[in-house]
């Protein structure tokens, strides 16, 4: 997997890059400091995958978040992996608005668990979304009409972690229920949430990103 | 015996001695208040003589024409014309005249006295020129003062008279011929005069600046609204100086601090990861060091966001709140409805509010859920914090959560706007705050 990093401060750059080339086994073709040069490397290398960080030179406010948006217009088939200090509905929102796979938003403090780290980079490289708790519930926060009132603790559980990628096995593990337990609350949830059951795991939770982004 | 006393000195005391007493008793009438408020008065005298001139002239120019209008019919039209314009141009050139010699006035004290006589308001000047100024009390003392140093003048001349006594008793021996008792007399009215010249001349001078800083001053009030102008624009700076400290705080622990314990954090998990196949402590070792680490991450990260949140200076109130609504240790709805942004620093409040608000429902009345609603209509901004939680909140100066509670009132008031909490024993909570969008 070929990876373009951009991050300002040169201690992530450098661990980054290691954790990816050493414990992910990722080729990181380019690593650099702002915004401008991200677009550059990704015009030059054609990654299959960017990791950004949102805030960077010159303004140290949002040009992460605007490079990953030029890239998805620009060059589509370039996953995006966006870290941030802070995760921010309206980033998320920006972010989710043109793209709905092949996307992620994480903590910063997720590298720290090294796996799961390289779980979501080589979901997002696949195709899949990796969002942060954080951000779904911020994304869920903002549901004005709400009918996800509707759904029961258990449901709405479910279906944070179905917005943060994880598939059903997934949320087997995380919830140490039954696969077909699992299997009822998702049918549940589209049912409640009028959205009409299809054929794969990474279909319906885009169709569950685009309901919170809408 | 107080007669032989003098009558010793003067047999006793050689000539030259005699005549330094003499200077000594000269040079204090002559001393520097005397000197000071002598100069003072000369130049009242000279700016009275223009006063009186330009004041009188048109005083005596415009009570002719209006005599004359009254005196209806009166001279030919082009005549009554004259009048009228002359009525009407009267007040104009009048009001230039007295804001032409508030500044001369304000000039001979600062030249002359070295005082600075403090301008009004400037509300005289704002209102439409020229009916406006003359609405204005600040007008009317200025010419009550000008009319006042006409007086002021001819008082000054007395003192100069006075001053000049001895000269005149001179003069009027050596050319008058007068008799004896005559010129005895002149002495000792010179005599008096020249030593009540000091004192005239400074509560003179005196009386004139007093009267100088009442009516060309500030009035009370006028001094009032400088002081609330000058402290509100000073709170103002300060607010935002603190709203600027505390974003720097926090873009340097950012760029500092939380970079460096990322990078431990990932190393640490790193290692964890790596080396499963070393001796127990060893591996139980980096395991806690790791689950430390991003403790700390968090707990740092939870601080910085504490402090000033970067995305409220970024993408305003509304996207600041979602985070904290989310984060929140209760389920919050969140109803949010700002067409535009408001200014920073009330944004700031809000946000301080609003998380402010949560910490206690969930903390103190044990809400179970809470909605926060904030809009924005141009003018005020309302944000409204409701909880299901046991309610009981109020200001207090103790601990707890009213300690909280107070410093939101005050944040609120720092901005001008207020806080109200509603919150009767046994709840519901609703803490509602009202701030104008402008700070």
């Amino acid at each position: 997997m070929r990876i373009v990093i951009a991050e300002d401060s040169v201690l992530l750059r450098d661990g980054l890059t290691r954790l990816l080339a050493d414990g992910g086994g990722c080729d990181v073709v380019a690593a650099v400091s702002d915004a401008e040069q991200l677009l550059r490397a990704v015009a030059e290398y054609q990654p299959d995958l960017a990791v950004i960080d949102v805030r960077m030179p010159p303004g140290y406010t949002d040009e992460g978040i605007k490079a990953a948006l030029v890239i998805r217009r620009q060059y589509p088939d370039v996953a995006l992996l966006v870290l941030s200090q802070y995760v921010e509905e309206s980033y998320a929102t920006d972010l989710l608005s043109t793209a709905t796979s092949s996307v992620g938003y994480l903590l910063k403090d997720r590298v720290a668990h090294v796996s799961d780290f390289l779980d979501a980079v080589r979901r997002v490289a696949a195709g899949g979304t990796a969002l942060d708790p954080e951000v779904v519930a911020q994304l869920l926060v903002r549901r004005r009409d709400d009918p996800l009132s509707r759904l029961t603790p258990r449901e709405q559980h479910v279906l944070r972690l179905m917005a943060e990628g994880r598939s059903n096995s997934g949320i087997v593990t995380a919830l140490k229920v039954s696969p077909s337990a699992v299997e009822k609350y998702v049918t549940n949830i589209f049912a409640k949430l009028d959205l009409p059951p299809t054929g794969t795991d990474h279909r319906r939770v885009l169709a569950v990103l685009r309901y919170l982004g809408a | 015996m107080t007669s032989g006393i003098s009558l010793y000195v003067d047999v006793m005391t050689p000539p030259y001695l005699t005549f330094r007493r003499v200077a000594t008793v000269v040079s204090s009438l002559w001393s520097a208040p005397a000197r000071r408020a002598t100069r003072i008065l000369l130049a009242a005298l000279l700016v009275a003589a223009v006063t009186t001139t330009l004041l009188g002239g048109l005083g005596i120019i415009w009570g002719a024409a209006v005599y004359s209008l009254l005196n209806w019919p009166v001279g030919s039209r082009g005549h009554i014309v004259l009048y009228v314009a002359v009525v009407i141009a009267g007040p104009v050139l009048a009001l230039w005249a007295v804001q032409g010699l508030t500044a001369l006035q304000r000039s001979r004290f600062r030249a002359v006295a070295g005082v600075d006589i403090p301008g009004g308001s400037r509300a005289a000047d704002r209102k439409p020129w020229p009916v406006g100024p003359w609405l204005a009390a600040a007008t009317w003392r200025q010419l009550a003062f000008h009319l006042l140093s006409i007086g002021t003048g001819a008082a000054a001349g007395l003192v100069v008279v006075c001053w000049l006594a001895p000269v005149a008793a001179i003069g009027y021996l050596v050319a008058g011929h007068p008799s004896a008792a005559a010129g005895a007399a002149a002495c000792a009215a010179a005599a008096v005069l020249i030593f009540a010249a000091p004192w005239l001349a400074q509560q003179l001078a005196r009386a004139d600046e007093t009267s100088a800083r009442a009516l060309l001053g500030p009035s009370r009030s006028e001094e009032l609204a400088l002081r609330l102008e000058s402290l509100t624009r000073s709170r103002a700076a300060i607010i935002a100086a603190t709203d600027a400290e505390r974003h720097r705080i926090e873009r340097d622990l950012h760029d500092g601090a939380q970079q460096r314990l990322v990078s431990l954090a990932m190393n640490l998990g790193m290692a964890r990861e790596r080396f499963t196949d070393v001796p127990e402590p060893v591996r139980r070792t980096i395991a806690d060091a790791h689950d430390e680490a991003i403790l700390a991450l968090s707990e740092v990260r939870e601080f910085i966001r504490g402090l000033h949140p970067a995305v409220l200076n970024h993408r305003g109130l509304d996207a600041a709140l979602s985070g904290l609504a989310a984060r929140a240790p209760l389920p919050v709805r969140l109803q949010v409805d700002m067409p535009q942004p408001a200014a920073p620093s009330v944004e700031a409040v809000a946000y301080f509010i609003v998380s402010e608000a949560l910490t206690n429902a969930s903390k103190h009345a044990q809400a179970t859920q809470a909605e926060v609603t904030v809009r924005c209509d141009g003018h005020r901004l309302q944000v409204m914090v409701t909880d299901n939680g046991s309610g009981g909140a109020a200001p207090a100066e103790g601990g707890g959560g009213g300690t909280g509670l107070r410093g939101l009132m005050q944040r609120a008031a720092s901005v001008d706007g207020t806080l109200t909490i509603d919150s009767p024993p046994g709840g519901p909570t609703v803490i509602a705050a009202e701030l104008p969008c402008e700070s």
